[in-house]
């Protein structure tokens, strides 16, 4: 039987919130809090420790961090939310502690403002296609808000668009279009016919669309073939046969679980045969 | 024609004529049927048997509630599906710390993890920690939900009978055993993460 004082002690260790800078690159778990980098000095290592008031108003310099996907404001701390790798980007230009955030893997997509996406047509409802992005409800694209809208090109029942969200938050339906500002298409708008659509993790998804990737350059040395990611974790593939296709999808679904090496055997067992 | 039939049926099994394995000469659980709930489908019923799954579903649907942020998701339902693979004793604590997996999995934001710890407590006062079905029949069983942050109560569950001290040292032993289920949640994690 545990004695009630070195369970309160154990306890507490537990929850003491640690340096955001020295959990990165480490899992963290929900109910972690993260201490941002000019709080640490103020903790010191008693926990409370008296700071003359300054009255130069410079000396005060509170940087402005960005709180990304899993991660909430609590005070004036970090709350992670989700469970995953902590991650920390430098600004690009000087202004603000740069971004946290959580890489966690999951299969549920979320919509989010900016994203783009691969949708399926579900249904026309008077000035607006109902588009399935796999969040929890359709998006709506307007018949307009494609590059060169006109009655004979439009869109139907069954096919795949890709387009990017202008409106997606937790109080209103997600809303997306197929132009950019500029009012060009810019690779979006209705997908061709064949390929083949699959699903993945979101996780795999972000790893593949990375600037440095080697998968898919990897990939496209094996057979020539077009393709598109959607980051709600929708892949479309097109090769020249239907076999060549059902390769790559495997492929790349399997690309989750395989570490570089087995993939590299994986391409070289194909590139012979 | 479509009809609702409601079936309400309380059923004594005497001398070996029930079909029950508990043996001859007892009851059967109060249970409850629904016919044609559903339009759509060509059939469907419901089946209610023994009012303890109902109130096992509710203590971990409360506990989820307290642990998850809903404000993020308004107007969605997070649906929790529990299969009983093998009930060794501790059931529901088992169930709770499956339920609390499977969310983290699906990426659910949380505001804190939580665990299941169950005791049983014998005649004498003897305390044991996660008790086996044999010992689950002892004089007290109590079932604690805990969470990671401060590992205060979020859920207490309890069948018999046991004093007020004893509550607090089934409690306090309870938070001391939730740290071993907390250390083994990170490391499983770690080790999900790692083959990334």
């Amino acid at each position: 039987m545990a004695e009630p004082a070195s369970v309160a002690a154990e306890s507490l260790a537990g929850s003491r919130a640690r340096a955001a800078r020295t959990v990165l690159g480490q899992v963290v778990l929900p109910g972690e809090e993260l201490l941002l980098p000019e709080q640490e000095d103020a903790e010191g290592p008693g926990g409370a420790v008296e700071r003359p008031l300054s009255l130069n108003a410079r000396a005060c310099s509170r940087v402005r961090v960005v709180c990304g996907p899993g991660l909430r404001r609590c005070g004036d701390r970090l709350l992670v939310t989700k469970c995953g790798r902590l991650r920390h980007k430098e600004p690009g230009s000087g202004s603000g502690g740069g971004v946290y955030w959580v890489d966690s893997q999951q299969k549920r997509y979320v919509p989010v403002k900016g994203d783009h996406v691969i949708g399926i047509v579900t249904a026309k409802s008077g000035d607006i296609f109902k588009v399935d992005v796999g969040g929890s409800e359709p998006a709506s694209l307007s018949y307009l808000s494609f590059e060169g809208a006109t009655k004979r090109n439009r869109p139907n029942v069954g096919d795949l668009i890709y387009g990017q969200f202008v409106v997606a938050n937790k109080d209103m339906e997600p809303e997306m279009v197929c132009i950019d500002s500029c009012g060009r298409a810019n690779g979006m708008g209705v997908i061709g016919q064949d390929g083949l659509l699959f699903k993945v993790t979101l996780g795999l998804i972000r790893k593949l669309l990375a600037p440095d990737c080697e998968i898919i350059q990897e990939v496209g040395k094996l057979y020539p073939l077009e393709i598109v990611f959607g980051m709600n974790g929708r892949i479309w593939v097109k090769a020249k046969t239907i076999q060549q296709t059902l390769i790559l999808a495997n492929i790349l679904e399997a690309c989750e679980h395989m570490t570089s090496d087995q993939r590299k055997q994986i391409f070289s067992r194909l590139a012979e045969s | 024609m479509e009809e609702e039939t409601h079936t309400d049926a309380k059923i004594r099994a005497e001398n070996g004529t029930g079909s029950s394995p508990r043996g001859p000469g007892c009851s059967l659980r109060h249970f409850a049927c629904e016919q044609n709930l559903l339009s759509r489908p060509d059939g469907s019923a419901s089946f209610l048997q023994g009012v303890a799954e109902k109130s096992r579903e509710r203590l971990i649907r409360n506990t989820c509630e307290a642990v998850v942020l809903g404000t993020l998701h308004p107007r969605t339902s997070i649906t929790v599906v529990l299969q009983v693979v093998s009930d060794a004793g501790s059931l529901l604590a088992c169930c709770l710390n499956a339920a609390c997996m499977a969310l983290v999995d699906a990426g659910v934001p949380m505001r804190a993890l939580f665990c299941g710890v169950a005791c049983a407590l014998d005649s004498d006062g003897t305390l044991v920690l996660d008790p086996t079905s044999k010992q689950e029949k002892a004089r007290a069983v109590l079932t604690f939900a805990l969470d990671s942050v401060e590992r205060k109560l979020l859920m207490s569950s309890t069948k018999g009978l046991y004093s007020d001290t004893e509550l607090q040292q089934c409690l306090a032993a309870a938070q001391a055993a939730s740290q071993h289920v907390f250390r083994f949640y990170r490391e499983s994690l770690q080790r999900r993460y790692s083959k990334s």
